[in-house]
């Protein structure tokens, strides 16, 4: 593809996109799907022929605009209106007020402004206004324009220097300054290199990659094209978790479009740069989300993690440089090309840059996929986004960072969300998962759920890990039951501190999180179980629950 | 490959090769620093944890088997900390699988055995295990018994680096973990395996050994390390 080409196809898709005075975007990502969005959309189609507005009406199949509870959700453009539970029969009557008569139809809106209110969308910037089967759509918003300017107007160093001053950090759960990453690949010696899109999202209850995949997967593709241009690669992977098929089948579109449409191939916009990817997917392993576990996978063999270092930037994929980021990460670099690290660093709180998408979800009102600046406090995420909890309960704890995150009481809940803070407290930023959790939740319980969680998913390679989990999660077993003493707190603790500090990988680093958090602020809830055997929550002791008998 | 490169190990001053961990350099230097799964001549595993260290400066401690030593680095092999880290791995394997010293073939030369009597461990703070893996009798020299197994993968590694055969692997995951032979097969009916025994000599415990001899009674030199050595002069 040409440049000029790239600019006319923009204009006139974009002209297209204005020429339609209303535009339908049903959701159609693994959120919406199983309650039947595919026969809405098809509800949509046949409606808008039926009223004859196939001029002025655009109907298109779109990813996630976040609001997963509101399944199948519609938004209705100009005017972003947001309609929720959509049905067929719900479906022609939106076209028959909304688009025939021009008056939205209130009743079946999604009344709650405050979800959006506190959200920032700049990974998430096209969810759920663009067809991810269309790169068309993709162009018309400005895509691969960045490309294009990184390719003609910037050399690789400068695309790195850009990065860095925007202060991106990476958003796979580490924190790793992005620029640096960079840098550190440009420079080692070695080729071919290779870049690794990491999309193995394998925390329960998260799906903030997956969406991003199904709702703008040439957002990935083109982060990943402008950091292949930046440390000199010409081919990439995108490692991604079979258990995601529509993430794949996106994805695979968007590689094959993105190959006949010429961004991605030899010669990109006739410059000397080539550069193609290719997907690999994962085999159900938790695990193999860990960056040395993912080369292991891709090179053909076990997904165990191995020691740094050589960092995968020195020797990664068969023993040649590599870099590795996460999606959400490629997917910010387009913007911050665009708009400037300046801009970027102007977002979010002065050490950590930009926005993070999280997966809210659990014991609170609003569940769904959100994307906040950093910086936020977790009470806003809770009750102004969240909507808090139901009614009649009250709010116990919130889990952050996935399985391995810690869980964080009420009086925490004014913490700003960055890396910093959230490890002091005990959590961490891992993939973005957070779990809201109400008076209805055991702690004790909890903690030996997710412990029982890293337990399965050890890779069974360094002892802390697969010996010492089992065994921790032994011990909290026998807590549910009101076995053992609070004696028995200083060696669950010092047995925590093993595992953290002599496993291998970020998994057994993480994985006593929950039970040393749930220790250290819900610590009587522990007593209770142990001591007056019973549970606060009337959770354990059998279904009908100690806490229930008085 | 061979720069210098200089050191302190619990304040010794010590030159080490460049590309070289901190294991091999402080063994090369004659100071002892425990370890496991660690096999001269094999490449490194870094699994067991035993053999972990301090470096100064960190916070962290790293298996010193497979953190390469770099230059001003100062190394500290034995501190209260590490102690308690090597006295839990240590008694995390005992308790992980039914290590029984008085009926096993390896009681007397086990180095799981010798490294809980150095550590002080006469008893586990946690509950042990008692896995029922059938034992694989059907090859006619050697013996497996899973149930004794601490998953060093020093076997693994023998067989694929030193004899080239690639017999061994592990099969599923976490606790689940266990050696196998081929995809799964029982040892005699191995069709990749040369019963060439390297596997069994370099069984730290009594896991892979000889059928019908006491470990002490079979002798049992450091055969890989004496191996790569001949090669190696050729």
């Amino acid at each position: 593809m040409k440049p000029d080409e790239l600019r006319s196809l923009a204009q006139k898709e974009s002209e297209l996109r204005k020429s339609y005075r209303y535009r339908i975007n049903v959701c159609c990502s693994s959120g919406c799907m199983p309650f039947g969005s595919l026969k809405v959309l098809s509800a949509f189609k046949d409606a808008v022929r039926e009223f004859g507005v196939e001029e002025e009406c655009y109907v298109a199949r779109t990813g996630c605009v976040g609001t997963c509870s509101l399944a199948p959700a519609v938004l209705v453009e100009p005017g972003d209106y947001l309609y929720q539970n959509v049905t067929p029969e719900k479906a022609r009557e939106i076209v028959k007020e909304h688009i025939v008569g021009g008056r939205p139809v209130k009743s079946m809106l999604y009344g709650n402004e405050a979800f959006f209110k506190k959200q920032l969308r700049i990974v998430l910037r096209n969810a759920g206004k663009i067809d991810p089967l269309r790169i068309e759509d993709y162009i018309a918003v400005g895509g691969y324009y960045a490309l294009l300017k990184a390719l003609t107007r910037m050399t690789p160093q400068g695309v790195i220097e850009e990065v860095a001053l925007s202060g991106l950090k990476g958003r796979g759960g580490a924190g790793f300054l992005t620029g640096l990453k960079w840098r550190y690949v440009a420079r080692a010696p070695g080729s071919p290199k290779y870049v690794i899109a990491n999309l193995d999202e394998g925390d329960p209850g998260v799906f903030a990659n997956r969406t991003l995949a199904e709702a703008d997967p040439h957002a990935i593709l083109e982060g990943m094209a402008i950091a292949a241009y930046a440390v000199g690669s010409q081919k990439g992977y995108i490692y991604v978790r079979s258990e995601y098929p529509l993430a794949v089948q996106t994805l695979k579109k968007a590689i094959e479009a993105a190959r006949s449409m010429g961004v991605l191939g030899d010669n990109i916009f006739e410059t000397s740069f080539s550069f193609d990817v290719e997907l690999r997917l994962g085999a159900g392993a938790f695990v193999a989300g860990e960056e040395t576990a993912i080369l292991a996978s891709i090179e053909g063999r076990r997904a165990m993690p191995r020691p740094r270092p050589p960092y995968p930037a020195q020797s990664g994929l068969w023993g040649k440089p590599t870099l590795i980021n996460n999606v959400e990460t490629l997917a910010n670099v387009p913007v911050i090309l665009l708009k400037g690290s300046e801009w970027f660093s102007s977002i979010g709180s002065k050490n950590c840059t930009g926005t993070k998408c999280f997966s809210l979800t659990g014991k609170v009102n609003n569940p769904g996929l959100i994307e906040v600046p950093m910086g936020i406090t977790l009470r806003e995420v809770v009750f102004d986004i969240g909507g808090g909890v139901a009614p009649g309960r009250r709010f116990k704890a919130v889990q952050v960072g996935g399985p391995s995150g810690g869980f964080l009481p009420e009086q925490l809940l004014d913490l700003p969300i960055d890396y910093e803070s959230l490890t002091k407290a005990g959590a961490i930023m891992g993939s973005g998962g957070i779990v809201v959790l109400d008076d209805t939740s055991c702690m004790v319980d909890t903690a030996k759920f997710f412990t029982e969680f890293c337990v399965d998913e050890s890779c069974g390679k360094c002892t802390p890990c697969r010996a010492g989990l089992y065994k921790l999660y032994k011990v909290l077993d026998g807590f549910t039951r009101g076995e053992g003493s609070v004696e028995d707190f200083s060696k669950v603790e010092e047995l925590c501190e093993f595992i953290k500090e002599a496993s291998l990988c970020g998994l057994g680093q993480t994985a006593p999180n929950p039970t040393l958090t749930t220790l250290r602020y819900f610590r009587d809830e522990y007593i209770a179980h142990l001591v007056e055997k019973r549970c606060p929550a009337g959770k354990c002791f059998g279904n009908s629950g100690g806490g229930g008998v008085e | 490959m061979s720069k210098p490169v200089e050191l302190t190990i619990d304040g010794k001053k010590v030159t080490a090769k460049e590309g070289e961990t901190i294991l091999e350099a402080a063994r090369r230097n004659g100071l002892y620093i425990p370890a496991l799964c660690y096999l001269e001549g094999v490449s490194s595993f870094g699994g067991c944890r035993v053999c972990v260290v301090e470096l100064k400066g960190s916070p962290r401690v790293f298996a010193s088997c497979v953190t390469p030593v770099t230059g001003g680095m100062e190394v500290v092999t034995d501190s209260e900390k590490l102690r308690r880290y090597r006295r839990w791995a240590v008694e995390l394997l005992l308790a992980e699988r039914p290590h029984v010293c008085s009926v096993c073939v390896a009681n007397g030369s086990c180095e799981l055995q010798q490294l809980a009597t150095e550590l002080g461990v006469d008893h586990l703070r946690v509950d042990r295990e008692w896995t029922d893996y059938e034992v694989d009798l059907t090859h006619e020299r050697f013996a497996y018994d899973p149930n004794r197994c601490i998953l060093c993968t020093r076997c693994i590694r023998v067989c694929d680096e030193v004899e080239g055969v690639h017999t061994l692997d592990l099969m599923l995951r976490g606790k689940n973990s266990k050696v196998i032979f081929d995809l799964d097969e029982n040892w005699g009916f191995s069709r990749s395996c040369t019963s060439c025994g390297k596997c069994s000599a370099s069984c730290p415990v009594g896991a892979l050994y000889v059928k019908g001899k006491p470990l002490s009674e079979v002798k049992k030199k450091d055969l890989v390390s004496f191996i790569m050595e001949r090669r190696s002069e050729k």
